[in-house]
C-alpha cells in the first residue's frame, strides 16, 4: 500500500491523540465505568491503524520491526500472569486478590449503595486491566501490520 | 431442480421449523433462575471492592477464564506471523 | 408472541449464516456467513439475561429506587461477561481464516471452492 493524499495525512495526525486518550480512559476506569481491559484496548487499536492506513504499510514496516513490537505483548501477559502468582504468594489460593484490604496502593473499600467514583478502590483489577490492555493493542496491530504488507508484495519467496 | 438441492430445502426448512419453535417457547424478560447473579450483585462492594458489576465477573470471580482468553489471542498473533514468514532479502 | 422479537431476530441471523456458508461458491462469502452465525450466537447469549425495566449492575452513581430494591431491578451481568470473551474468540478465529484465504490465493490462482481440490499440485 502506498501513501494517502496531504489532506488525510495531516487529519489522521491532528485526530491520533484525542482517539488514543479515549482509548486509554476507557481502560484506566475499567473497574468503575463499563469498559475495561478488551474494550479499551480494541479502541487504542484502532487509532494506531488508522496511521497505519494513512501512511502506508511499505513505509511502517520498515520503521516499526515486528520482532520489537511483540516484546510488547509478552510483557502484557507476563504482567497478568505474574499478578495471578502474587496472589497465590500472598494469601491461599490462585488470583488471590491480595490489595483489597491490607495492601499500599488500591485497597479503600467504598460504601454500600450508589456512590460518587473512586480511584483508589478495587484491589487488583487496574493493574490486571492495563497488562490486558497492552496485550490487544500490541496483538490487533501486528496482525494488521503483518497481513497489510503481506499483501502488497508482488510475489512471495519460498 | 436436481436432487440435492430438493433434500438441501427440505432439510433446512426442518431445521428452521425446531429454531423457530423453540425462539417462540423461551420467556423474555423472566429469566428462570437467578441466584448467583444475585449473589454476585449484593456482595460485589463489600469482597473486591468494584463498584462495577461485570468487570468484577471478568478479573475476579471468574478469572480463569481471561486466562485463557489470553492465550487465545497469543496463539492467534504467533500463528499469523507464522504464515506469513519468507526468507528474507 | 410479539415481545419475542429479539430471539426470532436470533434465528433470521443464524440462518442467513448458515445459507451463505452452505449455498455459495468463494470462500470470502463464506467467512462472512461465519462471521454472521457468531454475531447471532454472541446476541442471544446477551438477551438470555434481560430483565423486565432493570438497569445495568453498576453501582457508580446509580438512581436511588433500582439501589433500595437490590437485585430485582437489575440486569443479570454474567451474560455479559461470557459474551466478551465469545467475541474476542470470534476476533481470532477470523484473523487466522483470512490469513489461510490470502495464502491459498497466491497459491491457486482461484477462490472457487469446486476448483482447489487437490494436495500436491
Amino acid at each position: 500500500m502506498s501513501q494517502m493524499s496531504k489532506i488525510v495525512r495531516t487529519l489522521s495526525n491532528i485526530t491520533f491523540p484525542f482517539i488514543m486518550i479515549f482509548g486509554l480512559y476507557v481502560i484506566a476506569h475499567g473497574h468503575l465505568t463499563p469498559g475495561g481491559g478488551f474494550q479499551g484496548g480494541a479502541v487504542a487499536a484502532s487509532g494506531c491503524i488508522m496511521l497505519l492506513v494513512a501512511y502506508g504499510s511499505t513505509w511502517v514496516f520498515e520503521k516499526i520491526k515486528v520482532s520489537r513490537l511483540s516484546v510488547f505483548e509478552s510483557l502484557g501477559a507476563l504482567g497478568f500472569i505474574g499478578v495471578a502468582f502474587f496472589g497465590l504468594i500472598f494469601g491461599g489460593w490462585f488470583f488471590n486478590n491480595f490489595l483489597v484490604r491490607n495492601g499500599i496502593l488500591f485497597n479503600i473499600v467504598p460504601k454500600t449503595g450508589s456512590t460518587a467514583a473512586e480511584f483508589n478502590t478495587a484491589g487488583v483489577l487496574p493493574l490486571m486491566n492495563f497488562a490486558v490492555g497492552i496485550k490487544v493493542i500490541a496483538g490487533l496491530f501486528v496482525i494488521v501490520l503483518v497481513m497489510a504488507y503481506a499483501s502488497s508484495l508482488k510475489e512471495w519467496k519460498q | 431442480m436436481s436432487l440435492r438441492t430438493i433434500v438441501a430445502v427440505v432439510m433446512f426448512s426442518v431445521l428452521a421449523m425446531f429454531f423457530v419453535f423453540t425462539a417462540l417457547m423461551l420467556s423474555f424478560g423472566a429469566p428462570m433462575k437467578t441466584e448467583m447473579d444475585d449473589y454476585i450483585i449484593m456482595h460485589t462492594q463489600n469482597e473486591t471492592g468494584t463498584n462495577s458489576g461485570v468487570t468484577t465477573i471478568v478479573f475476579d470471580y471468574r478469572g480463569f477464564d481471561t486466562l485463557g482468553e489470553a492465550t487465545i489471542l497469543f496463539a492467534a498473533v504467533s500463528g499469523v506471523i507464522m504464515i506469513f514468514r519468507r526468507v528474507k532479502k | 408472541m410479539i415481545y419475542n422479537i429479539p430471539f426470532i431476530a436470533v434465528v433470521v441471523m443464524i440462518f442467513i449464516g448458515l445459507y451463505a456458508v452452505l449455498f455459495k461458491r468463494n470462500l470470502v462469502k463464506m467467512v462472512i456467513g461465519i462471521s454472521i452465525i457468531e454475531s447471532g450466537v454472541n446476541l442471544f447469549l446477551i438477551t438470555l439475561g434481560y430483565r423486565e425495566g432493570g438497569v445495568v449492575p453498576i453501582f457508580t452513581s446509580a438512581p436511588s429506587e433500582a439501589v433500595k430494591n437490590a437485585p430485582g431491578s437489575m440486569v443479570l451481568p454474567v451474560p455479559q461477561a461470557l459474551t466478551l470473551t465469545s467475541i474476542v474468540i470470534g476476533v481470532a478465529v477470523l484473523a487466522l481464516m483470512l490469513s489461510l484465504i490470502m495464502h491459498i490465493y497466491k497459491h491457486y490462482g482461484t477462490l472457487d471452492v469446486r476448483k482447489i481440490r487437490r494436495l500436491k499440485e
